[in-house]
C-alpha cells in the first residue's frame, strides 16, 4: 500500500526513509508536538514550501529547465485568493473562485512561456524568465489600486479558519481544537496530497519520458515524442502547483505581499532548498524545505547568541551575525553543487 | 619502420561511453604521404582527432619525433610541428582570408615568399584577401584551410577529407597543390575517402574500419591489387578513376 | 591551376542582404525619433535622451564583458552582478579617502579622484574576476545549469560579504562638485556627469573595437568565439585567453558599477543584482558574443527606459521586456547571433 501511495518512488535508503518518516511525523503532529504560534507558522510554511521546491524540481531536476519565474506563479495563486477573499468576502466560494482563477492565470502564462521557449536557446530561456519575472514583481508593485502596491493586501479568512471558531470544547494534550489548528491541517493534507499527485505524475510514463527528454532531448525528438509538448506540459503542471501552493500560504498567512511572494530572495531561496535537497528526487524538496525553513527560523537565533559571545573579536561577530545567515547558506549552497551534486537526497541514497 | 615521424602504438579512444578506436597502430615516414582510408565511421577521424589532442586517447602511445605526445594539450601538440586541416575545415567566418592567415602564423609575421608561393597554389587565397572567410565558397575554403597550415611550415600536416563534398575540378586543384606540397619534404597523414586522389598522392597507406587497422602497407601495392582493394574498401581502382 | 576554367566571382550582398545587415544600426535612431514624436518638447526630449545614452553606455560597458564571456567561454555568470557591487564599493572607498581632491572645486582635482577610483575599482574587480574564474567557474566548464547555480551562490556569498565589510546599509556616494549640476542648452539642462559617462562609455566602445578588430588579442577573441578548439589546434593556449577575457569583462563590471554609484548617487550591496536585469535584456537583445549587438541593444534600452520614466512610469520596466520579446520574435537569437562552428 506505501508502494501505490508512493507511486513506486520509495526512498531507497534507510537513514533516508528514517529522515522522511520523521519529518511527516513532525508535520503531522506539528500542533500537539510543538505548541506555540512560531513552532506551528514554521510546520505550515514547511508544508507550503514543500510543495513549492517540488514543483520547482519537477521543472528543474526532471524537466531539465531552468527558469527564474517560478515566484511569479506562487505569487499569482497567492493573489488570486487574496483577491477573492477580499473582493468576494470571507467564505469557501471565495477561496475556491481564487483558487481556481489564480491556477488558471498561472497555466495560461505557463503555456505562453513554454511556447515561447521554443524560439529560443536554453540560456536565453533561463534569462528571459529572470527578466519576466522581475518586471512583473515590479507592475505588481505599481498596480497598487489592484494589487495593493507594496504593502500587500490583508484579508479575512472564513471563520471556521480562525482561531476564534472552536470545534469542540474539548482539548486533546492540552491543545485548543480551534480554528487555526484546522487552517493547519487544511495546509497539511492539501500540502501532502500535492506532493502525492506530483509523486505520481514523475512516476508515471509521463515522468518517464520528461527524463529522456531532460537528458538528450535530440535523441527523444528522434524516437518520436514530440519534446516541446513535453516541457510545456510540465511547465504547465509545474506552474499550477506553484499557484497552489500560492494559494495555500494566502489562506495561512492572511496576507499577501510582492516581498512574500514574487521577490527574487523567494526566488534564490527555492533554488537553494532544491539543489541543497537534491534536484530530480521530489523528496529532495521534502528535506531542502525542511532544512531551510527552520534554518531560517532558528538557526538565525543561534547566530545571535554567537554574535554576542564573540562581540570584541575584530571581523567574527560580523560574520556569525545573525543577519549574515545568507553568506553561510550561500556558501553550502555553492560547496553542494561541487560536492554533492545530487543534494542530501543523494548522498543518503549513495551511502544507504 | 624507416625513420617514423609519427607513430601510434596501441591507441584506444573513448568517447564517452562508447569504445571507437581499439589497437590502433601504424607508423607514418618521414617525408612522405600517407594515407589513411576507410568507409564511413570507420574512426579516420577520430584518429586524426586523437593524435591532435582533442579527444584523449585512454590507452597506448603516440610518439612524435622521438616524442610522446598522446598526453599533452592540444596547443602543445600544435607547437610541437602540427598542423591540422580538420573535417569541417575550421574556418572563421567572421574574419577575413587575411586574419585567418594572419592567425595561423603563430612565429611572427608572413615569409613574404611562402605566402606568393601559395598565393600561386591557391588562387583565391589572393583574390578574396580582405573579404570575410564566410562569403567564400566550399572549395575556396577547403583551400584557405590548407592555406592556413602551411602558411609556415610544419613538420607534420593531419588533412581531414580535403575532397568532401568539392566538384571534380576543385579536387584536381587540390590534388595537382598538395602533390607540390609533398614535394617540399613536409610530412602529409591525409584522410580520404575518394581512392583516386588518395592513391595519385600516397606512398603508404593504412586502411581502417570499425576503429581498427586492417591494412598497413605500401601504397603501390594496394592500388595494384584491385581484389584487395574491394575486400578492404568495397570498390576497385578503375571504378573511380 | 591554369587548367581549370572557374573564375573566382565576387558575389557582393545583395540589397536585401544588406538591408537586413544594416537594420538594427537604425533602431535606436528610429526610437529617438519615436521618442521626440512622443514627448513633443524638444528641450525635454533632449535631456532624457542624453539621461538615457549615459544610461544605455553604462549597460554596456557592464554587459559587454558578459556578452564576450558566454560568446568566447560558454560560460554564463549569473554572479556578474557582484563585479557591479563590488565596484561601485570600492570606488566609493577610494573617493571618500580622496575627500581632500572630491570636495575641492577644482576640475581636475575632480577628475582625478574619479580616474583613481575608477582604476581601484577595476583593479580589485579584475582581481576578484581571477579569483572567481580560477575558484569557482572553472570547475563547471560546459554544464550551463551547475554554473547559473554557482555563480548565483558566488554572488549571495560576495552581497553579504559587502555586507560585513561596509555595513549593511546603503551608502550615499556624492559627486564632485564639478561634476554636479547641468550645463544648460537652449531650454534643456544636460548633467554634467552624464555628459561624462557618455564619453567614457563612447571611449570604451572605441577602445573595444579597436582590440577587436586590429589587435591579435582581439582576433583571438573573435576566433575563440566562433570555434575555440581551431584555436587550440593552431597553437594557442585558450584557457589563458579565456582567464583574461574573464578579468577584462569583471573588470568593466567594476567600472560599470562605479559609474553608475554615481549616476545614482547611491550604492546597496544588492545595486549589481538589481541592474543585472537589464543587463541581461541587452545582452539578449544583442546576441550573446556580440559586442555591436550589446551597444545597440543598451542604447535602445537606455533610451526606452528613460523615455517612459518621463511618458508613462509604471510600465516602464514592462515596456523593456516587451522591446525584448518584440525583438526576439524578429531575430531569435538576437540582433548579431555570433554563428558558433559546431
Amino acid at each position: 500500500m506505501i508502494n501505490t501511495l508512493l507511486s513506486g518512488d520509495r526512498p531507497n535508503s534507510r537513514p533516508l526513509a528514517l529522515l522522511l518518516i520523521a519529518i511527516g511525523l513532525c508535520l503531522a503532529f506539528a500542533p500537539f508536538l510543538f505548541p506555540g504560534t512560531k513552532p506551528l507558522d514554521t510546520a505550515a510554511r514547511i508544508c507550503i514550501f514543500i510543495v513549492l521546491v517540488a514543483s520547482y524540481d519537477l521543472l528543474l531536476g526532471y524537466t531539465g529547465i531552468v527558469s527564474f519565474a517560478h515566484t511569479m506563479f506562487f505569487g499569482i495563486g497567492a493573489y488570486g485568493v487574496a483577491l477573492a477573499l477580499g473582493s468576494l468576502g470571507a467564505s469557501f466560494l471565495a477561496i475556491l473562485v481564487g483558487v481556481l482563477a489564480g491556477t488558471a492565470l498561472s497555466c495560461a502564462l505557463a503555456l505562453a512561456i513554454g511556447l515561447f521557449s521554443l524560439r529560443v536557446k536554453a540560456i536565453f530561456f533561463a534569462m528571459v524568465t529572470l527578466a519576466v519575472a522581475s518586471a512583473f514583481a515590479v507592475l505588481v508593485s505599481q498596480l497598487s489600486f489592484l494589487t495593493g502596491g507594496e504593502d500587500g493586501l490583508t484579508y479575512r479568512i472564513p471563520r471556521e479558519l480562525t482561531p476564534a471558531f472552536r470545534l469542540t470544547d474539548l482539548r486533546i494534550f492540552d491543545v485548543r481544537i480551534d480554528g487555526r489548528l484546522l487552517a493547519y491541517y487544511l495546509v497539511f493534507f492539501s500540502a501532502l496530497a500535492l506532493f502525492l499527485v506530483m509523486l505520481r505524475i514523475v512516476n508515471s510514463p509521463f515522468g518517464t519520458t520528461l527524463k529522456a527528454v531532460r537528458d538528450n532531448a535530440f535523441r527523444a525528438e528522434a524516437i518520436g515524442y514530440r519534446v516541446v509538448r513535453y516541457r510545456t506540459t510540465a511547465t504547465v503542471l509545474s506552474a499550477a502547483m506553484a499557484s497552489l501552493a500560492g494559494a495555500l500560504l494566502a489562506i495561512w498567512i492572511r496576507y499577501t505581499g510582492p516581498a512574500t511572494t514574487l521577490s527574487m530572495e523567494i526566488m534564490i531561496d527555492i533554488l537553494l532548498m532544491v539543489v541543497i535537497g537534491g534536484m530530480g528526487t521530489m523528496y529532495g524538496a521534502v528535506i531542502g524545505a525542511s532544512l531551510f525553513i527552520l534554518a531560517q527560523t532558528y538557526l538565525q537565533s543561534l547566530m545571535a547568541s554567537a554574535e554576542a559571545a564573540t562581540r570584541g573579536l575584530p571581523l567574527l561577530p560580523d560574520l556569525v551575525a545573525p543577519e549574515r545567515w545568507l553568506l553561510w547558506l550561500g556558501t553550502l549552497f555553492v560547496l553542494s553543487v561541487y560536492f554533492f551534486p545530487d543534494g542530501i537526497v543523494g548522498r543518503l541514497r549513495n551511502r544507504g | 619502420m624507416a625513420d617514423a615521424l609519427l607513430t601510434l602504438e596501441g591507441v584506444h579512444t573513448h568517447i564517452g561511453p562508447y569504445h571507437i578506436l581499439h589497437e590502433v597502430s601504424f607508423a607514418v615516414p618521414r617525408g612522405g604521404v600517407t594515407m589513411l582510408l576507410g568507409r564511413n565511421g570507420a574512426g579516420k577521424s577520430t584518429t586524426l582527432r586523437t593524435i591532435m589532442g582533442l579527444w584523449k586517447a585512454s590507452r597506448g602511445q603516440i610518439t612524435f619525433d622521438g616524442r610522446p605526445i598522446q598526453g599533452l594539450a592540444t596547443p602543445d601538440i600544435a607547437r610541437a610541428g602540427i598542423a591540422y586541416v580538420p573535417e569541417n575545415m575550421g574556418i572563421f567566418a567572421d574574419l577575413t582570408v587575411a586574419e585567418n592567415m594572419r592567425l595561423a602564423a603563430t612565429n611572427g609575421p608572413f615569409d613574404e615568399k611562402r605566402l606568393t608561393w601559395i598565393k600561386e597554389l591557391f588562387p583565391p587565397i589572393g583574390t578574396f584577401w580582405d573579404k570575410a572567410a564566410g562569403t567564400l565558397s566550399g572549395g575556396q575554403k577547403q583551400m584557405l584551410s590548407v592555406a592556413r597550415a602551411i602558411i609556415e611550415p610544419r613538420r607534420l600536416i593531419l588533412i581531414d577529407e580535403p575532397s568532401k563534398g568539392l566538384a571534380p575540378a576543385i579536387i584536381a586543384a587540390m590534388t595537382a597543390a598538395l602533390k607540390q606540397l609533398k614535394d617540399t619534404d613536409t610530412t602529409i597523414l591525409l584522410v580520404e575517402q575518394n581512392f583516386a586522389m588518395a592513391s595519385a598522392l600516397g606512398d603508404t597507406v593504412a586502411v581502417m574500419d570499425d576503429g581498427r587497422i586492417v591494412h598497413a602497407g605500401a601504397m603501390a601495392e594496394l592500388a595494384a591489387d584491385a581484389s584487395l582493394q574491394e575486400k578492404l574498401m568495397g570498390l576497385s581502382l578503375e571504378v573511380h578513376q | 591551376m591554369s587548367e581549370t576554367a572557374i573564375r573566382p566571382r565576387l558575389v557582393g550582398p545583395t540589397a536585401t542582404e544588406r538591408l537586413g545587415k544594416a537594420a538594427p544600426l537604425l533602431l535606436a535612431p528610429v526610437l529617438a525619433l519615436i521618442g521626440l514624436a512622443a514627448i513633443g518638447n524638444p528641450s525635454v526630449w533632449l535631456t532624457l535622451t542624453v539621461a538615457g545614452l549615459a544610461m544605455g553606455l553604462m549597460i554596456f560597458i557592464m554587459a559587454s564583458g558578459l556578452t564576450v564571456v558566454f560568446g568566447l567561454m560558454d560560460v554564463i555568470n549569473f554572479g556578474h552582478g557582484a563585479f557591479v557591487s563590488v565596484g561601485a564599493f570600492v570606488g566609493f572607498t577610494v573617493l571618500a579617502w580622496l575627500s581632500g581632491w572630491t570636495q575641492n572645486p577644482a576640475v581636475v582635482l575632480n577628475l582625478a579622484a574619479v580616474f583613481l577610483a575608477i582604476l581601484a575599482s577595476m583593479a580589485v574587480t579584475g582581481a576578484l574576476g581571477l579569483a572567481f574564474e580560477r575558484v569557482i567557474v572553472k570547475p563547471v566548464y560546459g554544464h550551463h545549469l551547475k554554473q547559473i547555480l554557482v555563480t548565483m551562490g558566488g554572488l549571495i556569498v560576495a552581497q553579504q560579504l559587502i555586507h560585513v565589510i561596509w555595513g549593511p546599509d546603503a551608502i550615499h556616494v556624492a559627486r564632485p562638485p564639478s561634476l554636479q549640476g547641468s550645463f544648460i542648452v537652449g531650454e534643456a539642462a544636460i548633467e554634467k556627469y552624464r555628459m561624462l559617462a557618455v564619453a567614457i562609455g563612447l571611449v570604451l566602445f572605441l577602445a573595444m573595437r579597436h582590440v577587436l578588430r586590429a589587435t591579435k588579442l582581439g582576433l583571438l577573441v573573435r576566433a575563440g568565439v566562433e570555434n575555440g578548439e581551431m584555436v587550440e589546434a593552431l597553437g594557442y593556449r585558450i584557457n589563458r585567453l579565456f582567464l583574461l577575457v574573464f578579468m577584462a569583462g569583471s573588470a568593466l563590471a567594476g567600472l560599470g558599477g562605479i559609474m553608475w554609484g554615481l549616476y545614482q548617487e547611491t550604492i546597496t550591496a544588492h545595486m549589481g543584482s538589481e541592474i543585472m536585469v537589464l543587463v541581461f535584456v541587452v545582452v539578449i537583445i544583442g546576441g550573446l558574443g556580440s559586442i555591436e549587438g550589446c551597444f545597440i541593444g543598451a542604447l535602445l534600452v537606455g533610451l526606452l527606459a528613460n523615455y517612459m520614466a518621463f511618458l508613462a512610469p509604471k510600465a516602464a520596466l514592462v515596456s523593456t521586456i516587451a522591446l525584448m520579446v518584440a525583438i526576439l520574435m524578429w531575430r531569435p537569437q538576437g540582433l548579431y547571433p555570433v554563428v558558433k562552428a559546431k
